[in-house]
């Protein structure tokens, strides 16, 4: 377990590494005048160039220039946009939303995905497993730039069932919608890995035991199954609630919910470079780590897994 | 977005190792195998045949298909000549779907934004596809330091969510002030650069599986090169698995370059892309939804054809499901 934990460590240090060097380089190694970017349309002199060339340490080589990025976002200093705000506040004002909108998802997912899943891998076969296996087919194939804006159209405008769009301080009724909307996707996929789960561990040799020393049903499906079964879903859910704040980018700019993903959404259109790469950083950081918490889990719920 | 894609992945993994499957399992009676060499994919395709909804999605492709290709067969209007008279025209004879907020036919838009949408989906489908096949069966063949290297890849690229490193690179590209066609190699590129991974690592455990296979230390004492039995023998028993993913990929590579064009980074207007119809279209739904309801049947249609086929091949070729 001990030498599982380094490895899991470094490797997560190692692809964070990675993939804030090429994030860091796509975005300023080949991106075009920063210093005229900062000044807009304006002209600007040789000596201000020269200035604010030192200022912002462009200067520096470029591998210099990484690292000072690299320390300042563990020093969680993510910069400023190019209208002087703080990414951070920005960032701190959005996370909370984010975080709301993100666990009305999971919770949607639970409810729907999971119980779903269990009935179906139970009833393996039967009419319900069939409809909700067409069913989810159809929930995974259609993308959120279509379900968002769809979905918006049909509750909140040809049915009044819920606001429009989000206010600046959300209400948790205002991110009902979005909120299911969000967690559809991952209904789906979560009601499959459960039924697959569900309806391996029926075969398994342990809930044979118990149902010929005459447990009662409820009993085996309740104890014996569910808790086999629900390890991988508790895993899912984890690395889903990652990706989560990441999907939410089309939805929370669809119902206007002022959340991490619209101000990512706002900084595209606004042109905004520094708030993109401060925002993708984070974004990308909370992913790796939610993985590495659930890799984690993953070898304390179920003690079967031996990491060498 | 590569929901689908993890969730084929997972199914797969806990099904048996290849199409062909093992040859000396249980209950396979061995003179099936003799009378009829290739009866896995033959029992796989008898199976397929019956399915009504494989039928469905692949009407769907090919008609998408025809579309992309031919768009002119579909609708004799050009979707750029636009008359602001026409403002949300209604529906007409002309114009079956009537014409959106700048009077353009919202029919003749959807039709042509389906070859865009098409060129990126194949395109990030097959370098993709490419990528995920030479590296995840030469790093599962050779193994060594060479596996470690392409696992640690995979990693750093399973770190970065597709989305998220496609915003970044796109905003890259459209920064850059590149044309239509830059702009679409590049979503191809971007895509099929972070989209390979499930492939590689399916392939790459079909081929641990099928390398201690007898017919593979058969081939190896009959003294055929890495090449050919790679080729040969193991290519063609992971098909099967890496089929479905890139199928499944296609779906969300579409659904992915609907989703750059609506934020704004991918394809921009005066190109045809869904997503682009999409994004402006919501702003007046109130108005009329009509220009937002088409082009979002035709993506969700399309990325639903692609997954539905993908998902009835896996089924298909699973024998347990049998």
């Amino acid at each position: 377990m001990f030498r599982y934990l380094v490895r899991r460590f470094l490797q997560m240090i190692m692809v964070f590494i990675a993939t804030t060097f090429i994030v860091y380089s796509l975005m300023y190694l080949t991106g075009g005048d920063p210093i005229q970017a900062l000044a807009g349309e304006k002209p600007v002199t040789d000596l201000q160039r020269a200035q604010l060339t030192v200022k912002y340490g462009l200067d520096q080589p470029f591998l210099v220039r990484y690292w000072n990025y690299l320390t300042d976002l563990l020093h969680l200093d993510f910069g400023t946009t190019l209208t002087g705000r703080s990414i951070k506040d920005i960032l701190l004002d959005a996370w909370p939303v984010t975080m709301q909108l993100a666990l009305i998802a999971i919770l949607v997912t639970i409810i729907f995905g999971v119980t779903a899943g269990v009935i179906a891998g139970i009833r393996r076969g039967s009419i319900f497993d069939n409809a909700t296996l067409v069913l989810t087919l159809i929930v995974i194939g259609i993308p959120s730039v279509v379900l968002a804006p769809l979905s918006q159209y049909l509750f909140t405008i040809q049915w009044k069932l819920f606001p429009t769009t989000a206010s600046g301080n959300p209400t948790w009724y205002e991110l009902l919608l979005p909120g299911i909307v969000l967690g559809s996707l991952s209904v789906a996929t979560a009601m499959r890995l459960t039924r697959a789960s569900v309806s391996e561990n029926l075969r398994a040799d342990f809930v044979r035991t118990a149902r010929s020393k005459g447990m009662p049903g409820r009993r085996v499906i309740g104890i014996h199954v569910l808790r086999n079964s629900l390890i991988p879903i508790v895993t899912f859910l984890g690395v889903e609630l990652g990706s989560l704040m990441a999907g939410a980018i089309v939805t929370e700019s669809v119902f206007n919910v002022p959340g991490v993903g619209f101000q990512l959404a706002r900084a595209l259109k606004t042109e905004d470079t520094p708030l993109v790469i401060g925002i993708v950083s984070v974004l990308v950081i909370v992913f790796l780590v939610a993985n590495l918490i659930v890799d984690l889990l993953y070898a304390v719920l179920d003690p079967r897994i031996r990491y060498e | 977005m590569t929901d689908f894609e993890s969730v084929a992945a997972t199914e797969l993994h806990t099904a048996t190792p290849g199409p062909a499957g093992d040859p000396n399992a249980p209950g396979q009676p061995h003179t099936l195998e003799v009378s009829k060499p290739r009866s896995a994919s033959a029992d796989a395709w008898r199976e397929l045949r019956r399915r009504p909804l494989f039928w469905i999605a692949l009407v769907i492709v090919a008609l998408i298909l025809l579309i992309a290709a031919f768009p002119s067969l579909f609708t004799s209007a050009d979707p750029t000549t636009c008359a602001l008279r026409n403002r949300m025209g209604a529906p007409s004879g002309a114009a079956i779907f009537g014409y959106d907020v700048q009077g353009c036919d919202v029919f003749a838009k959807a039709i042509y934004g389906t070859k865009n949408s098409l060129l990126v989906g194949t395109g990030a489908a097959l370098l993709a596809g490419i990528l995920g096949m030479v590296l995840g069966i030469t790093s599962g063949y050779f193994g060594g330091w060479w596996d470690g290297v392409v696992s640690r890849i995979i990693d750093i690229v399973l770190g970065l969510p597709l989305l998220l490193a496609g915003i970044v690179f796109m905003k890259r590209v459209t920064n850059a002030g590149g044309g239509q066609t830059a702009i679409l190699l590049a979503l191809i590129a971007i895509l099929g650069l972070l989209g390979w991974t499930t492939a590689a690592r399916v392939i790459r455990s079909s081929v641990i599986t099928a390398k201690q296979q007898d017919y593979v230390h058969a081939a190896k004492m009959l003294g055929a090169g890495s090449g050919r039995i790679m080729w040969r023998h193991i290519l063609p028993n992971s098909l099967a698995p890496f089929i479905v993913i890139i199928t499944m990929a296609l779906g969300s590579f579409v659904a992915a370059e609907a989703t750059l064009s609506f934020l704004g980074i991918g394809l921009r207007p005066p190109a045809q892309s869904w997503g682009i119809e999409i994004s402006t279209a919501r702003l007046y739904m109130r108005e009329n939804a009509v220009p937002l309801i088409v082009p979002s049947t035709f993506l969700a249609l399309t990325v639903l054809a692609f997954i539905i086929l993908g998902d009835a091949i896996r089924e298909a070729f699973d024998p347990k499901l049998r």
